[in-house]
């Protein structure tokens, strides 16, 4: 195990009773309806669900691009839910780097251009000299060292993500928010992309991937299953896997992966104290 | 709050937009860049025109005071006949002695006649009676020969003074004095010659002159026959006093009662300086009305654009929040943004003015050789351009700041 006590370290994320309402005309929309969700430091969490089960809101309002309607969100220990538009930036800004699906690079800027943004919204005094070496630092991390002064059209796609990483991890956040990374990108590629959020996570990195593949989920310590704005099941990867593929061939496998959903569903106030058997590293 | 380096690079990316949409970006401004063009130009023309009239008027005579006959505004022919407004030999005489602060004074009768010399005869030529003091008043000395003195005056002695162009017109040798002209069938010996001055600013063609003495232009004239006064004082310092002084001493030797107007006027050069500063000043006032104008159309299409390019941008923006812009820092890029294009289109607006500028000294004729654009124009230039950046920016700009970071994201 990797860490004896892990529920006396401090949660990286802290949910209870998350919800979010949409009204769209006059129709309201659950998009969360109740998720209890604690994340330690370094842990790699996927989240997975069908389109419509939640995860993108659960993403953006983790990600605090979005205020939850209800519940309690606590990030690092800061009460985030309750914040002005500008805090919420500067959390964004200082706690939390994104990952798109479609990297998401200004087309005019070079690679270290673009991973220097972050730093543009910092405030403080970093002048050129500093945010370059960062910059070109975090490129190196994620082995673009070569490729500084490129623009995004002269970048693989592979490349491409690995700048928005470089810019993602730039300002050293508390968590890595992974939204489908590796959805426009091959298999190959996304082996090596998926290599590269190894090596963060190894270095200590909190991550937390949104994804609907298997194969991309495998490699996670954590999965995370939405359904219907609720917790479907939060289990370690290979209990995950067990349940989920028994669950697909139909066999005994079920009642288990049901029983463990509703387990954790109806005791999410006690996630916390799973939290030990599950954080088991792959 | 935000770095300082934040500022560059946002002026730095708006430039790199304005690069990357030339042809749009020029049709954007191109309302802002004639209206500072215009603007500039008709500043510098104004200004070489202003510098050539005080020049020349300062030259002329800042120091000198006219003073004729006019008509109360408003009021009847028949209540003022020219009878009763006419200026009088009297009263020269009484300004003359009089009046302090006049230095030197001159009356002006003009009177049109037939002149003769050996060679030539022409008609209508314009004959001034003056007093000698005129040499002072109009700074106008002899070339050749002398001028008129007292004794030409008291005896009336029919003697003249020509101009280069009446020698000229009359076909007379290079040095006249010594000779006669037969004006109006009097026999006039010419005494000397004067220099002619001409006003450039006023196209006014060299014409013949000749001058005789005042009191033989009398004896010419009809009996109600009209003039004016030109008087020089010691300064222009003291040319309101001058003014004052005079017209004290016209009205009370017309009788006037205090409540009855003026029945002449006392002008000095400085009215006609401030004549043409007004004048001045309301060819700016209209130019400021087109110039704003067309900085109102050019801020319209500043803020179509704009829009354009928020819409355009519309995930960029949502990344910008997702990496942790606040919505000021999203506000403070947009206007940047709009004040660059606005900026640049008043720096171009500003060269081509200049250019303006420096065709309009190239103008022959046009008397406006010194026409430069003044550097407050310049900056009052930058000023209003990127004062329109600022108003018909500011609506693109929050609308971008209050985009959802999600919604732009999704954006496509």
């Amino acid at each position: 195990m990797a860490r004896a006590t892990p529920q006396r370290a401090p949660l990286t994320i802290r949910a209870r009773r998350l919800a979010k309402v949409y009204r769209v005309g006059v129709e309201t929309i659950h998009a969360l309806r109740s998720v209890d969700l604690d994340i330690s430091p370094n842990e790699w969490v996927a989240i997975m669900g069908s389109s419509g089960s939640g995860k993108s809101t659960l993403m953006n309002v983790l990600g605090c691009l979005d205020r939850p309607t209800s519940g309690e969100y606590l990030l690092d220990g800061r009460a985030v839910s309750a914040m002005s538009a500008r805090q919420l930036a500067q959390v964004r800004n200082k706690l939390i780097g994104f990952v798109f699906q479609s990297f998401e690079l200004l087309p005019r800027m070079s690679a270290l251009a673009n991973v220097e943004l972050p730093l543009v919204y910092a405030g403080g005094g970093s002048w050129w000299g500093s945010r370059r070496r960062r910059a070109r630092a975090a490129l190196e991390r994620v082995g673009l060292g070569h490729r500084l002064t490129h623009r995004p059209n002269q970048l693989s796609g592979g490349q491409k993500q690995r700048v928005a990483i470089a810019r993602a991890i730039l300002n050293e956040p508390a968590i890595l928010m992974a939204d489908e990374p590796t959805g426009n990108l091959d298999s190959t590629t996304t082996a090596e992309i998926l290599d590269l959020f190894g090596q963060l996570h190894d270095e200590g990195q909190t991550i937390i991937l949104v994804t609907h593949e298997d194969e991309v989920a495998a490699r996670c310590g954590r999965v995370v299953r939405l359904r219907d704005g609720n917790v479907l099941s939060d289990l370690s990867v290979s209990e995950d896997a067990a349940g989920h593929r028994s669950a697909l061939r139909g066999e005994g496998g079920p009642d288990r992966w049901q029983a463990a959903a509703s387990a954790t569903a109806h005791e999410g106030g006690s996630a916390s104290g799973a939290a030990g058997e599950r954080s088991g590293r792959c | 709050m935000l770095n300082p380096l934040f500022y560059i690079q946002a002026i730095a990316l708006a430039l790199g937009q304005i690069w990357a949409n030339k042809t749009r970006s020029l049709l954007t401004m191109l309302g802002i860049i004639i209206g500072v063009a215009s603007v500039t130009a008709v500043i510098a023309a104004l200004v070489g025109l202003r510098t050539r009239v005080l020049s020349e008027f300062e030259g002329f005579g800042a120091s000198k005071i006219f003073i004729f006959p006019s008509r109360p505004e408003g009021s009847a022919r028949n209540v003022y006949p020219f009878e009763r407004i006419r200026l009088r030999p009297e009263e020269l005489t009484a300004i003359s002695e009089q009046a302090a602060s006049v230095r030197s004074i001159t009356p002006v009768a003009t009177l049109g006649l037939d002149v003769r010399s050996d060679r030539a005869q022409l008609d209508g030529v314009t004959i001034t009676g003056i007093w000698p003091d005129w040499h002072d008043v109009e700074r106008r000395a002899v070339i050749l020969g002398r001028p008129f003195n007292a004794i030409d005056e008291e005896n009336a002695r029919q003697v003249c003074l020509v101009n280069d162009r009446a020698i000229l017109e009359l076909q007379l040798e290079a040095d006249p004095v010594g000779r006669y002209l037969l004006i109006g069938g009097r026999r006039f010996l010419i005494v000397g010659v004067v220099e002619t001055l001409t006003l450039t600013i006023v196209p006014s063609t060299n014409t013949a002159e000749i001058f005789i003495p005042f009191s033989v232009a009398v004896k010419l004239l009809p009996r109600d026959f009209f003039m004016s006064f030109s008087a020089r004082i010691g300064s222009p310092e003291l040319a309101d006093e001058a003014k004052a002084e005079i017209t004290a001493l016209m009205r009370r030797m017309r009788g006037l009662e205090p409540d009855e107007p003026d029945t002449f006027r006392v002008a000095a050069i400085d009215q006609f300086i401030s004549q043409f500063k007004a004048l001045a000043a309301g060819i700016t006032a209209i130019a400021g009305g087109i110039v704003g104008i067309s900085l109102l159309v050019g801020g319209i299409g500043i803020m179509n654009i704009m829009l354009v390019s928020v819409s355009e941008r519309t995930r960029e923006i949502g990344l910008r929040k997702a990496v942790g812009a606040t919505p000021a820092a999203i506000l403070i890029q947009f206007l940047l943004e709009a004040i660059t294009l606005c900026a640049v289109g008043g720096l171009i607006g500003v060269a081509i003015g200049q250019a303006f500028a420096f065709g309009l000294t190239k103008i022959p004729g046009a008397q406006l050789d010194q026409a430069e654009v003044p550097l407050w124009a310049i900056a009052m230039a930058f000023a209003f351009s990127g004062l329109v950046g600022i108003v018909f920016g500011m609506f693109p700009a929050i609308k971008a700041s209050q985009l959802d970071p999600i919604e732009a994201l999704r954006h496509e």
